[in-house]
């Protein structure tokens, strides 16, 4: 693991910021590289490449963090940062302990993006392309995006902790619109993990023939329904009810807030006995993983629902010592310029035993969910909302036909507790959580679920 | 000439050094600070600084981007040569060039000395007083998930081969909470909001009593019955669809087959009750500025007016595209983002009736005071939506008993012509981009509930 910063410079910093007092202190320095480019009108264009690195420092002292960011990892850059934030504080000098380095692997990558020529990525768009507008001439525009980021990250704090990752994130996106006479529709896919360039070796414009398809099944797509109905949900992203209806609920900064509908319910049956859960930092080069979360911890599977109990909270650093647990590895930050907070890393519902055709064919009038454009959720009320992106009414326990702008809506824990199947046909997809103005790239998966009843709301009445 | 000016100016030689025929470089420096306060104490206080400069190079007719925080002599060398290599990896473009330099008036009233004269103690105590207010307006309000106050001070610099040169500096500041109040058996969220230049003309305790009043307006809330009816938004939720009509409305989006305004123009589409406007110099507005992306000046555009698409907005290479002139639409997230069109502040034109009169009007329907899922929930393509939604019912022409778990959807243009009445109330909403609307009377939506 190569340090961004001298182990020397590290503890300059901490004693620095330690000055005014502070019970912990912590340096985090990133050096972030990316390139992107997308296509359109069968055109490369938007080529673009970043460098940043920078450097943020925190002093916790009582419930209070202070903290400052820089640009730049010059030594002096970081003790202007040190100082920034023990500025605030008023307390006598403590002495950080003395850095002690723990090596990390980081997950592994194969074959390094920036190895590869950018001309071979364009031409993986112009694939791309060319896959996506042969489905059909109703395939009116198409859109493809590549991207590649590689973050080197440092940590070290006043507990002694020196450590480090090297992440590298690869992925595309397709999206295509198709027309026929005055009907417009759109399709969305993408592929994505924390892997180089291996990740795009087999097949990747499979996606653009996926997109396309989605497009082109929409054009004879009615009105979605407005009702309440059994909901049967698609297997991989379909896995973002859970992320938005439950792991939210489940960070344990909304829990300690008292602003979650999960506050006190560690340990209750919360679901039927047939779901289980997880958080999991580990799997292996998985969109959400990374070796260590951005405080240093390694990162961990975390059971959040066994046999429909509730079993943990996600933590950070703040939050545990707060509860006086130990961190669960899920403090995070989008960059060097943010505060790590309780984030999600993969989460999803372990599968269960029922083929899709059987949970579809129990229904009787319902909505099938294929997949879902995203949702968003108070974990405060517990009200959340998914944009369906792609979904299907089912009648007589078939999947009948295609429905055009639908969204469900309902609240966490009666739609938690609804949950009455769960398919074995698991698997999972990336996704990019917002929370406190902060991205992160998360997992999503679970095989098709079905929820006894939700409200589609849709155009139809 | 400022050191941010002769670091673009550098950036600029710098990508022709490397083989650009043309170059443009846009550097930020700003510094900000972030005081996020719970239960009576300060959780965090930040204070940040950032330096950048992003670099466009052109080679040929096909151009790239390149950006870093690195400024250092070899810093700004290697940005400009990665943004002359990421053109050589771009398609030729015919309309890929850099606007020609224009005169720039400059805009006053865009920075306010009170952000400086602030220290950080004094803005924690506006959180904690917007916070503190919230706790003591009703035994009800159980807490304050967060509240939080933030400011930033910027500025802006702009070079080009082709002679464009400018700067500026502005500076915002904001604060929120989002209030929690619990009975009948509930918990309900209410967020309070203000903006500002300045943290002198933040008003704490009017931001705490409106977290705290739509936290305890939402008590007891149930879901409607499904229907058609007569739906009023309040401004943060007519904010959010005239941000969704704006981002329509880009050329880039129209050019491209992908707007649901697409071949519309000069057709009469809207209600002559909506009247919206796109307003780049409005000195209250968070997104003003003498210039946009690309140096060219900013301005008013009216985008719909007597029920007319009256135009899109452009940035310079959608309006070489069409042959017109830009419209000074070319937007920026930070020297992190190459220029595209969007909109600047969005302005819609107040009506004649309060919102009294507007609930009035409305007679039996639904007042709509929050949207959630809208990034998943609207086809920026198609214009349709279904988006989450909460309010108040409202009965016999007034306010009723709260509503929630319910969504509410249409199409884009449909709300466009079904916009009956705007109220004579505006005010400035920081979602959908930077908005100025009063609440908008809606003829009809659909209501999907139980």
């Amino acid at each position: 693991m190569s340090e961004l910063i001298d182990p020397a410079v590290c503890e300059r910093v901490l004693a620095r910021a330690l000055a005014n007092g502070g019970r912990f202190a912590e340096v985090f320095a990133e050096r972030r590289y990316g390139l992107s480019m997308s296509i359109d009108e069968s055109r490369i264009e938007s080529v673009q490449s970043g460098a940043e690195e920078g450097a943020g420092v925190r002093v916790i002292e009582g419930n209070t963090t202070y903290f400052a960011h820089v640009d730049g990892l010059d030594p002096a850059d970081l003790e202007r940062a040190a100082d920034e934030a023990a500025s605030a504080l008023r307390g006598a000098r403590r002495e950080p302990r003395a850095l002690e380095a723990r090596a990390v692997a980081p997950v592994p990558i194969e074959h390094r993006p920036e190895d590869v020529a950018p001309s071979r990525k364009a031409g993986l768009l112009r694939e791309l392309d060319e896959r996506a507008r042969a489905q059909g001439a109703e395939v009116a525009q198409f859109t493809a995006s590549y991207a590649e980021a590689r973050r080197l990250v440092s940590v070290a704090n006043s507990d002694g902790l020196l450590t480090g990752d090297d992440r590298t994130r690869t992925r595309i996106g397709a999206q295509a619109v198709a027309r026929r006479n005055g009907t417009v529709e759109t399709g969305a896919e993408t592929l994505g993990a924390h892997r180089g360039f291996e990740l795009l070796e087999d097949d990747p414009a499979l996606i653009a023939e996926q997109a396309a398809s989605k497009a082109l099944t929409l054009l004879d797509a009615g009105p979605a329904p407005s009702a309440s109905m059994p909901v049967v949900v698609g297997g991989g992203f379909g896995g973002v009810l859970f992320h938005e209806m439950t792991g939210h609920g489940l960070e344990a900064d909304h829990i300690q807030k008292g602003a979650s509908v999960y506050v006190g319910k560690l340990g209750e049956q919360v679901a039927q006995p047939l779901l289980n859960a997880y958080d999991d930092g580990r799997l292996p080069n998985e969109w959400g993983s990374d070796a260590i979360d951005d405080e240093g911890v390694p990162t961990q599977k975390t059971q959040v629902i066994e046999d429909g109990r509730l079993t943990a909270y996600l933590y950070d650093h703040v939050t545990a010592e707060r509860d006086g647990v130990p961190s669960t590895g899920n403090g995070r930050r989008e960059s060097f310029r943010h505060l790590p907070l309780p984030r999600m890393t993969n989460t999803y519902i372990a599968p269960g035993d029922a083929t899709p055709e059987e949970i579809i064919a129990e229904v009787g009038k319902g909505f099938y969910a294929v997949s879902f454009g995203g949702g968003q959720v108070d974990p405060a009320t517990g009200d959340f909302v998914f944009g369906v992106s792609e979904g299907y009414l089912i009648e007589g326990g078939k999947v009948t036909r295609p429905c055009r702008g639908a969204t469900l809506i309902g609240n966490c824990l009666e739609a938690l507790a609804a949950i009455d199947a769960v398919g074995d046909d698991f698997f999972m997809k990336t996704g990019i959580c917002g929370k406190g103005g902060q991205r992160a790239p998360v997992g999503t998966g679970q095989g098709h679920v079905r929820v006894g009843a939700m409200t589609v709301g849709g155009t139809e009445l | 000439m400022s050191e941010l000016s002769s670091t673009a100016r550098r950036a600029v030689e710098a990508a022709q050094a490397a083989g650009a025929g043309e170059a443009e470089a846009y550097a930020v420096r700003d510094s900000g600070r972030e005081v996020r306060v719970h239960g009576g104490e300060v959780e965090s206080l930040t204070a940040a600084t950032r330096t950048g400069v992003g670099v466009r190079a052109w080679i040929g007719q096909r151009v790239g981007y390149a950006y870093g925080t690195d400024l250092s002599e070899a810093g700004v060398e290697a940005i400009a040569a990665r943004a002359a290599a990421a053109a050589e990896v771009a398609d030729e473009d015919e309309f890929a060039a850099p606007p020609a330099p224009s005169e720039v008036e400059a805009l006053a009233g865009l920075s306010d000395p009170s952000i400086a004269a602030y220290d950080a103690d004094r803005v924690a105590e506006i959180a904690l007083a917007v916070e503190r207010t919230a706790l003591a307006a009703d035994p009800r309000v159980a807490g304050v998930e967060q509240a939080v106050y933030a400011d930033s001070a910027e500025q802006v610099s702009i070079a080009s081969s082709a002679g464009t040169a400018g700067e500026y500096e502005s500076s915002s500041c904001f604060a929120y909470l989002q209030a929690l109040a619990e009975g009948e058996g509930g918990r309900e969220t209410g967020l309070g909001f203000g903006l500002a230049r300045g943290p002198e003309d933040l008003d704490a305790e009017a931001i705490g009593a409106e977290g705290a009043d739509r936290a305890l307006a939402m008590i007891g809330a149930s879901k409607p019955a499904s229907r058609s009816c007569p739906v009023v938004l309040d401004p943060t939720v007519a904010a959010s669809f005239a941000g969704l009509i704006g981002g329509a409305l880009g050329a880039n989006a129209v050019q491209r087959g992908r707007s649901p305004f697409a071949g519309r123009l000069g057709e009469q589409l809207a209600s002559p009750a909506l009247v919206l406007h796109d307003d780049g110099r409005d000195p209250e507005g968070a997104a003003s500025g003498p210039f946009d992306g690309e140096g060219v000046p900013r301005r008013r555009t009216a985008l719909i007016e007597g029920g007319h698409l009256r135009a899109y907005l452009y940035d310079t290479y959608t309006a070489n595209r069409e042959g017109v002139a830009s419209t000074g639409s070319a937007a920026r997230a930070g020297y992190r983002s190459q220029p595209s069109v969007a909109v600047s502040n969005l302005v819609v034109a107040p009506g004649e009736l309060s919102l009294t009169g507007l609930l009035a009007e409305a007679g039996e329907g639904v007042y709509v005071t929050d949207v959630a899922g809208l990034h998943s929930g609207v086809n920026p393509v198609t214009g349709v939506f279904s988006v989450g939604a909460s309010g108040r019912a409202i009965s016999a022409g007034e306010l009723a008993e709260p509503i929630r778990e319910f969504t509410i959807a249409g199409d884009l243009l449909g709300l466009l012509t079904g916009v009956r009445a705007a109220g004579s109330e505006a005010r400035w909403v920081p979602f959908g981009g930077s908005v100025s609307t009063p609440p908008l009377l809606i003829g009809e939506l659909s209501i999907s509930g139980s």
